[in-house]
């Protein structure tokens, strides 16, 4: 039987099937943070009940950290409990813990990949909804709620049933100045904020075949943004390369054995997808979102669309936008540059590379956060620090920080902010906080303009 | 969990479509370490203006209540945190009515004894309508029989739920003690594959 990528790796960690109900799905690796694992620990100290395989777990602190001081005790006294606690639980139960202060410090969904946990036909789950990002490795990665956290810690499995399939193809050639942030952008207004519930999503063809590790991952990590509980991206030469040398990927002749058997993972020729989706890549500009849902999308230049749906005619209002009208050169007063979307090192080469050699605008405070300490070290590694800060944008330690403001890293209400992150809903940067999202290159484009530019008409 | 059997209550209709889990519970209350509490935040900033005084919105008005919210088309989007079912929950619903749920939600809502129930956006409509005739009027949930009526003004549902979910839904019982009786068949499957 002809077998899709997503069918070979989910097949392979079914321990059995609930009568009439979902598969035990084996996990290989859990990755925990502080905000969604505390009430799961409580559960085991409930129940009395071990943690099942530690060794498969790995715990970072990414959430709620400040963004600045990070070597001081964390001020805000609830975020300071969680952190605590995390350690506090990490050590009870043995897990591996990369905290504040910890080389590996750093967005789970950043550390993850760079460390070489994640690697080609495993399954991982996280207690956060962007767990999708480890796809793009050809894994089964998928968000969990917190009891299922709990169930993972008990049993490494978790009760769930078989998603429907779908496959996004996406052909041709890309304008040059598309990044992969548009190109899931436009996929995601294209086929709305729900099309995905359901199911598990595979991103092919010639567009992400070209695409390098951290493209894809920007792409699969917004897989959920489309309602999907996961995306996966074949792998390949691209993603063995990615892989070798890493910290806990295998070596020597267990990676060659590895490889070998990655090689098999791809989808079969024939396979066949419960629903298919083709797009052309040439099609594809730079993207902005308008709304208050990722499906809310167009390309910059174009107009708002109208509607009469109430949901629709609300989310402008919160917006402060109109329907028919367009956002090029409306003026911004934040861009923020960061979150487990867009933090990898080759999304801060991309805007520093635009940034080199001009000046942020005044009216605008633009936020550069590193996904993890060691992109951190590169960003200064390859002066791109020093391109940012003469041109006058604030670089801060890592952290998920503005995108979801559980720190001090706050849009203030009713302000525009040009934001690399996932998710533009309302008083998702802060209460009131008006979210455009976009690519890196877009958002450094509207620091520097003070306005929102089209980098592919300049 | 809380064993779910059959439910009469009054409804809250929430029309808005694609109602995401950072508006059920905004991020800014995750930053707790039990499960308590959270009903108080729950849909915060719809419900209160930032300095805490009551808005105009479907909690805040004395004509809805009861255990059953009805709310627009793919409700849960987003986020996958588990404190939006638990401010649900500490609120005081054990059934959500919608078109549409997402996926992780709907998963967390059957962790905590709140029953997600999938109608068609006309059977939607039709309640909605219902509600609005009549703020009052009341509902019949059945698990056993997945039914959903309101008898006043002549509507009758069947809904779908997974057989598995239904048994630990009636039952109370919990997914993480059903994996526990199959740690034999799951060391048995690390064994296997090493």
């Amino acid at each position: 039987m002809k077998k899709t990528l997503f069918d070979k790796v989910w097949d392979s960690h079914v321990v059995s099937s609930v009568e009439n109900g979902p598969d035990i799905l084996y996990i290989d690796k859990h990755l925990i943070h502080e905000v969604t694992s505390p009430q799961a620990f409580n559960v085991l100290e409930e129940k009395e009940i071990p943690l099942f395989r530690p060794n498969q777990v790995v715990a970072t602190a990414d959430h709620n950290v400040p963004t600045e001081n990070q070597h001081l005790p964390i001020q805000d006294a609830l975020s300071r409990k969680q952190v605590t606690q995390l350690s506090k639980n990490c050590e009870q139960y043995g897990v591996t813990l990369y905290g504040l202060g910890h080389p590996y410090q750093g967005i789970v969904h950043v550390i993850g990949p760079e460390l070489g946990v994640t690697q080609p036909g495993m399954t991982m789950v996280c207690g956060d909804s962007h767990t999708s990002t480890h796809g793009a490795f050809g894994t089964i990665a998928f968000g969990i709620g917190t009891s299922q956290v709990a169930q993972v810690f008990a049993s490494q499995c978790v009760l769930v049933a078989k998603p429907k399939s779908m496959r996004v193809t996406v052909s041709g050639d890309l304008h040059p100045d598309v990044q992969p942030k548009d190109v899931v952008l436009y996929i995601i207004a294209k086929l709305g904020t729900d099309a995905g519930t359901g199911y598990f999503v595979e991103f092919a063809g010639s567009v992400f075949e070209q695409m390098s590790m951290e493209g894809r991952m920007t792409v699969c990590n917004m897989s959920i943004e489309m309602g999907a509980r996961g995306g996966m991206i074949a792998p390949d030469q691209t993603t063995f390369d990615y892989v070798t040398g890493r910290e806990f990927a295998p070596k020597g002749e267990a990676l060659e054995q590895k490889i070998a058997y990655w090689k098999t993972l791809p989808t079969d020729e024939g396979a066949s997808f419960d629903l298919e989706h083709h797009f052309d890549a040439a099609d594809i500009r730079p993207m902005i979102t308008y709304g208050t849902n990722p499906g809310m999308g167009i390309k910059i230049g174009e107009k708002i669309p109208e509607s009469d749906d109430a949901s629709f005619i609300k989310s402008l209002q919160y917006m402060g936008l109109k329907a028919g009208s367009s956002l090029l050169h409306m003026p911004i007063s934040h861009v923020f540059i960061g979150s487990c979307t867009n933090s990898r090192i080759e999304d801060f080469r991309a805007a520093a590379q635009y940034v080199k050699g001009k000046q942020k605008s005044p009216d605008v405070s633009a936020l550069i956060v590193p996904g993890s300490q060691q992109v951190a070290k590169q960003i200064v590694a390859e002066g791109l620090d020093r391109v940012f800060e003469e041109a006058g944008f604030v670089l801060r330690q890592p952290g998920c920080s503005a995108c979801l403001a559980m720190n001090d890293d706050k849009i203030p209400a009713e302000a525009y902010c040009v934001s690399t992150s996932n998710r533009n809903f309302e008083g998702r940067q802060g209460q009131g906080a008006r979210t455009l999202l976009a690519s890196p290159v877009t958002a450094a484009a509207a620091a520097v303009a003070g306005k929102i530019v089209d980098v592919s008409q300049q | 969990m809380e064993k779910f059997e059959i439910l009469e209550s009054g409804m809250v209709p929430l029309t808005i479509e694609n109602v995401d889990t950072d508006q059920i519970i905004p991020a800014r209350f995750l930053k707790a370490t039990d499960r308590k509490g959270f009903g108080e935040n729950l849909f915060r900033d719809w419900r209160y203006t930032n300095d805490n005084q009551a808005k105009d919105f479907v909690l805040n008005n004395d004509a809805y209540a009861g255990k059953i919210l009805v709310a627009g088309n793919n409700f849960g989007c987003g986020s996958s945190r588990e404190h939006a079912a638990w401010a649900l929950a500490d609120y005081g619903f054990r059934v959500v009515v919608s078109s549409f749920f997402a996926d992780i939600f709907k998963g967390n809502a059957l962790n905590n004894g709140i029953l997600p129930i999938q109608v068609s956006s006309d059977e939607l409509q039709a309640i909605f309508t219902a509600i609005n005739s009549n703020p009052s009027i009341q509902a019949k949930v059945d698990l056993e029989m997945q039914q959903f009526r309101i008898d006043e003004a002549g509507i009758v549902l069947s809904f779908e739920i997974n057989a598995y979910k239904k048994m630990c839904m009636i039952n109370g019982y919990d997914d993480i003690d059903y994996l526990l009786s199959q740690k034999e068949a799951i060391t048995a499957f690390e064994q296997n594959r090493s």
